[in-house]
């Protein structure tokens, strides 16, 4: 299992990067930053799963809480809507 | 399907379905009671589940305490077995309203609320659930005041989750029940909110 890197409340950003496979990172907050809500446990690979390979060693898995107005130019709301995403440690800088 | 008399050829993915199954079986992989078992296992698990849940939480504050803190082991002690994945409850309160989605897929907490309905796999509700939450929540007949704080959950990936609506007020001392009775599917996703009409 690797060690988890990040603790609730430290301020994280999605890596910009675009590979191929089996990735559960959304587009939509890659290169966004936002803040680490919870950590879930330490999970398998998903992107390695996927390739039929072990998904070891597991990964930390996170909750991160991106403000909607830093994600989507021109959001309408209150300013405080986020929204909430699980992103793998690997995907986090 | 089949004892309406008219014949019907398979589609493509019923056509997947027999083939996998039969081939499972014949290899001794699976057995076919063990397939229905399973079906039926899925067709039993509905709403009124996750209903359950819910009025508990709100009869007492110790099982709610435990049920935000580690959703997973609150339902456990209820007997309800969420197996695998882990339950995430997130609670609306008046200053933050809850809603949950899958952009990638359709994860869903089918543990407690059983088989997903259309618009929650639709690409539409997928896109714009995070986009434009407030737009898609007034289409559900939900107006939020401005003030209220929406977090949409999008399950990517490990976690699944379940809103725990606010109690409305007019129910003072229903038995679990008749809470259990007012709690919806849409409002455990989060887009709806429990009404007394």
């Amino acid at each position: 299992m690797v060690e988890a890197r990040f603790k609730p409340g430290d301020r994280v950003r999605v890596r910009k990067v675009y590979p191929l496979g089996h990735i559960r990172t959304p587009y939509y907050v890659r290169g966004h930053s936002g803040v680490i809500e919870r950590i879930c446990g330490a999970f398998g690979n998903p992107e390695e799963l996927a390739q039929q390979r072990s998904g070891e060693p597991k990964q930390p898995l996170y909750r991160v809480r991106f403000l909607q107005k830093d994600v989507w130019p021109g959001y309408v709301g209150n300013a405080g809507d986020a929204v909430e995403v699980e992103i793998f440690q690997h995907w986090l800088e | 399907m089949k004892d309406s008399g008219d014949y019907q050829p398979y589609s493509y993915f019923q056509l997947m379905e027999v083939s996998l199954r039969e081939l499972l079986v014949e290899k001794g992989i699976v057995t076919e009671a063990q397939v229905e078992a399973t079906v039926e296992d899925m067709r039993n698990r509905t709403p009124e589940r996750g209903a359950r849940v819910v009025a508990r939480a709100w009869l007492d504050g110790n099982f709610r305490k435990k049920l935000l803190e580690d959703g997973t082991a609150a339902c456990e002690q209820l007997g309800l077995d969420v197996p695998a994945l882990r339950l995430v409850v997130v609670e609306n309160t008046p200053a933050v309203h809850n809603m949950i989605v899958c952009t990638l897929c359709s994860c869903y907490p089918r543990m407690l609320l059983g088989i997903p309905p259309d618009w929650y796999k639709s690409r539409n509700y997928r896109s714009r659930a995070v986009r434009e939450p407030r737009a898609v929540l007034a289409e559900f007949g939900l107006a939020l005041p401005e003030q209220t704080k929406i977090r949409v959950h999008d399950s990517t990936a490990d976690m699944r989750y379940l809103v725990l609506p606010m109690r409305p007020t007019g129910t003072e001392g229903w038995s679990e029940e008749r809470l259990a009775s007012i709690v919806t599917r849409d409002c455990m996703v989060g887009v709806a909110v429990p009404r007394l009409d």
